[in-house]
């Protein structure tokens, strides 16, 4: 397996349709030092959610090498990705940002076939619009692993063959992991 | 009795394979679709023992939800232990002592053998061989005894610590580890004469049940089913935690894919944690057991964190995710078996009932750890 390719193809894929900003990297670099003068009025302030993008993270420390944020619509050719690098898919979770109006859809992979690498997927959709393709039909095993993310968060994972409730029972109309369930 | 089955030229109908009463143990129920005794479809049905430990480990500080390890799989519960604490200690950079590390190694293993010997007895026991379950429980119980007297627990352990263990294990424990490697050594020999070798067993497990190293991939299966297709996969060697690194041990692998190449897998492994457990009690130092310096109140930098561990049945790995509270915002569990299970729909189609039974057993099904 190529790690280099894998890791060129995530960014491309990620940075697609996105602006290129240097110049605004650059201003913010500028802004940086007010900021600090400003003191307690920045630290107060909500941190923004994260951008679409790639990152390769520090592994010691965080237990991933690469963590790339894709648009929902990409979660599908993220799959592809990573499936024609011969990695398996590990699981499939997500994580209810409420402050921010959002849901995350995180999915992590790693490679069996020699040295450690793993890689994380994520994208973020609307809490109130929760609906992202699913992957099934790239890695079979998706297929509980969105279930059970269906649900916990209610999330609709589009084009699932069996999209049911598979921990909880049949007839039950909560999802107990989103951040506002307050018991059933 | 199903209208499909009622009706003319259609021989097809529906079973329902348990036990789903709550106290029993390995609570599935699969959905088959039958014709004859041939397996159309086979839909395991999940959650009957669900009890939402994720959302447990969001409304517990990260010490709180330590015994809550304990619980997912009930017969290896150590390896959960160990991928937790090591997650905390890799989130608030916690150093571990040398010999603690030495300490969770031989413990985590033997509980690995007493884990796999279970499941030997449990296997032939679903086959129609009653009388190997007992030698099994019998060797089980010497594991069970040594690990009570450390641990204070015979199946639940909540053992190991953030920035080490509980307390110090005696030399009799350790003396103890080695009299029993001693004695199961000895009688490994006459569970290969006794099950192993035997015509019946292998004739109900020699290409029954195979699963190549690509469905492996597409279901994420790991652990011995892994090892049995073919793939050197193995948390401790391919990405090593703890002080795997410095013990020689190796990781079987058959290619078969069949259900006794995963049978073989697990009784080499047994043979292999002894190794592992007696190389450990050479080396171990002398020294505390505690890091001196662990935050009561654990706020971790705020972030994804991932750690994965080998547990018996393959990669357990925790995703948390921190908000710089003493609690967690998301804490997920990835269980091996769940995915193991999940390839069982895709392989069991066209089998016998009877081999699918033996393809589920050699998967090595622990519910609670599914069901979490």
């Amino acid at each position: 397996m190529n790690k280099a390719n894998v890791i060129q193809e995530l960014k491309a894929l990620a940075s697609e349709g996105m602006p290129e900003e240097p110049e605004v990297a650059a201003v913010a670099e500028e802004a940086a030092p007010e900021a600090e003068e400003g003191g307690k009025a920045k630290k107060a302030a909500p941190p923004e959610p994260r951008k679409n993008g790639l990152l390769e993270v520090d592994y010691a420390r965080r237990g991933v090498h690469v963590d790339v944020q894709v648009a929902a619509d990409q979660v599908v050719r993220a799959a592809e990705i990573v499936d024609a690098a011969g990695m398996t898919l590990e699981a499939v979770t997500g994580v209810d940002w409420i402050n921010d109006k959002e849901l995350e859809v995180v999915y992590d992979y790693a490679y069996t076939g020699g040295e450690c690498f793993r890689v994380v997927v994520r994208a973020r959709i609307p809490r109130d619009e929760a609906n992202i393709p699913t992957i099934t039909e790239v890695f079979a095993g998706a297929n509980w692993h969105e279930r059970e993310t269906f649900d916990f968060f209610g999330i609709n994972f589009e084009g699932h063959p069996q999209l049911e409730y598979l921990l909880l029972p049949e007839d039950c109309d909560f999802h107990p992991l989103l951040k506002d369930f307050k018991g059933c | 009795m199903s209208s499909q089955a009622l009706s003319q030229n259609n021989e097809r109908f529906e079973v329902n394979l348990g036990p789903q009463h709550p106290a029993t143990h390995g609570v599935l129920r699969v959905k088959l679709l039958m014709d004859g005794e041939y397996i159309v479809d086979a839909e395991p049905v999940l959650g009957y023992i669900h009890r939402m430990h994720e959302l447990m480990g969001e409304n517990r500080t990260w010490a709180q939800f330590l015994p809550n390890m304990g619980r997912l799989d009930y017969l290896s519960a150590l390896s959960y232990n160990l991928g937790y604490v090591e997650l905390v200690e890799k989130m608030a950079g916690i150093e571990v002592p040398e010999r603690a590390e030495y300490i969770r190694v031989i413990t985590t293993e033997m509980n690995r053998i007493s884990s796999h010997l279970l499941w030997f007895g449990a296997f032939v026991l679903d086959l129609g061989g009653f009388t190997p379950l007992l030698y099994a429980f019998t060797d089980r119980e010497e594991i069970l005894d040594l690990l009570e007297s450390v641990t204070g627990a015979r199946l639940t352990y909540c053992y190991y610590r953030f920035g080490g263990c509980y307390n110090d294990v005696e030399d009799e424990f350790l003396s103890g580890c080695l009299a029993f490697i001693k004695r199961l050594r000895a009688r490994m020999p006459m569970y290969h004469n006794l099950v192993t070798k035997n015509v019946i067993l292998r004739q109900r497990l020699e290409r029954v049940g195979p699963v190549s190293a690509e469905m492996c991939r597409k279901y994420g299966a790991t652990g011995p089913v892994l090892r049995g297709s073919g793939v050197n996969y193995d948390v401790r060697k391919n990405e090593p935690y703890s002080i795997y690194p410095e013990l020689d041990f190796d990781v079987p692998v058959y290619h078969e894919g069949d259900s006794m190449a995963r049978y073989m897998v697990r009784m080499d492994e047994i043979e292999q944690c002894m190794r592992i457990i007696e190389q450990a009690i050479a080396k171990i130092p002398s020294g505390p057991v505690m890091a001196e310096k662990v935050p009561k109140m654990i706020k971790p930098e705020p972030g994804d964190y991932y750690h994965a561990v080998e547990a018996a049945r393959g990669t357990f790995s925790i995703r948390a995710v921190s908000d710089g509270k003493n609690q967690a915002y998301r804490m997920k569990l990835r269980s091996p078996t769940f995915s193991n299970l999940s390839l069982f729909q895709e392989a069991s189609k066209g089998m016998l009932l009877a081999d699918a039974l033996a393809l589920m057993g050699s998967l090595d099904l622990v519910i609670p750890e599914i069901d979490r």
